[in-house]
């Protein structure tokens, strides 16, 4: 289902760039065959030494986030999973997300706007675990060894997961 | 899930091999068969394991725009309203957290005008307010996971 159409302009692919139609047919992901990139050649009507040209110039260019498999947390067995958000002073950031991210266990950091007076909060992390205690006990881990303890922040962990899809961001009929 | 998926897993979270033949590089990478890579991949996507196989798009870079959405939701009426908001397309994700502010959701949209008109509509369906907290900087994306 269409639900972002791709800005044309934006990146200046013309709508019947080989670009554009590539990106159209690798959201369906890749062909679980020998020869993927032959594969998506014959549909796209391009040499295989294209589609690798231009896959690597979108990973390049960061169209392209990034290229392999995206996993299920949940079912992968990592049945706990919490959103840790942090009210970090301004002038602290961004040294503290430099030094979150040495921990292989955080796996987003993402710095969002504060609203107050509810909401304190400007740095989101999250961390996934096989159950809540391993959670706290690596969240324990991080703020011990970085002296974070002065740093408010809250553990939102998940409760119930509603919908999760893989966003489809451009239609077929474009 | 065993070992194999859960080395295939790690292995290839970190990128996938752009070159001819590519599922044979990772098989040798990883000590299997051609043939047996290929099945685990097709498998763990079919169970759910993995929700893709190839690219992810950085939909900012192609125009489009995430946020982050917030709601506080007395525990009674939550059904009612996870109810309205996840029959919106344009909601990806969507956690009850246990917290106040207890409804999470991702809204991926073509533009930021649309931004407006949602959260408004949201708003209104539901009849409590709505907390946009979009990024104003991505730190890191953890490229590995230990499965």
């Amino acid at each position: 289902m269409a639900i972002v159409n791709l800005n044309i302009a934006r990146r200046q692919l013309a709508p019947d760039s080989d670009e554009l139609r590539l990106i159209k047919i690798l959201q369906n992901g890749l062909p679980l065959v020998s020869r993927p990139y032959a594969a998506i050649a014959e549909q796209t009507g391009l040499t295989e030494a294209r589609v690798m040209e231009l896959i690597n110039g979108l990973i390049h260019d960061q169209t392209i986030k990034r290229f392999g498999v995206v996993i299920r947390h949940h079912e992968a067995g990592y049945r706990a999973n919490a959103m840790i958000v942090w009210d970090v002073p301004d002038e602290q950031l961004p040294t503290i997300p430099q030094q979150m991210l040495q921990f292989p266990f955080i796996t987003l950091c993402y710095r969002r706007p504060r609203q107050l007076p509810e909401w304190p909060y400007n740095l989101f992390c999250m961390i996934h675990g096989h159950d809540r205690e391993s959670v706290q006990k690596n969240l324990h881990v991080m703020i011990t060894s970085c002296g974070w303890r002065d740093i408010p922040h809250a553990i939102l962990f998940s409760k119930r997961r509603f919908k999760q899809r893989g966003a489809r961001y451009i239609s077929h009929a474009v | 899930m065993d070992n194999i998926d859960r080395s295939i897993i790690n292995q290839m979270q970190g990128g996938f091999p752009i070159c001819a033949e590519p599922f044979a590089q990772v098989a040798q990478e990883l000590g299997i068969d051609e043939d047996l890579l290929v099945s685990r991949i097709d498998s763990l996507l079919a169970n759910g394991v993995l929700s893709r196989f190839g690219p992810l798009y950085n939909v900012e870079q192609m125009g489009g725009n995430y946020t982050l959405v917030a709601m506080r939701v007395p525990a009674d009426d939550i059904e009612r309203v996870t109810g309205i908001i996840n029959n919106y397309q344009e909601v990806a994700h969507n956690y009850q957290r246990d917290h106040e502010f207890n409804i999470w959701f991702v809204l991926a949209m073509a533009t930021p005008e649309q931004k407006q008109q949602l959260l408004a509509a949201i708003a209104a369906a539901t009849g409590y307010p709505v907390y946009d907290m979009p990024k104003i900087r991505e730190f890191y994306i953890g490229l590995k996971f230990d499965a």
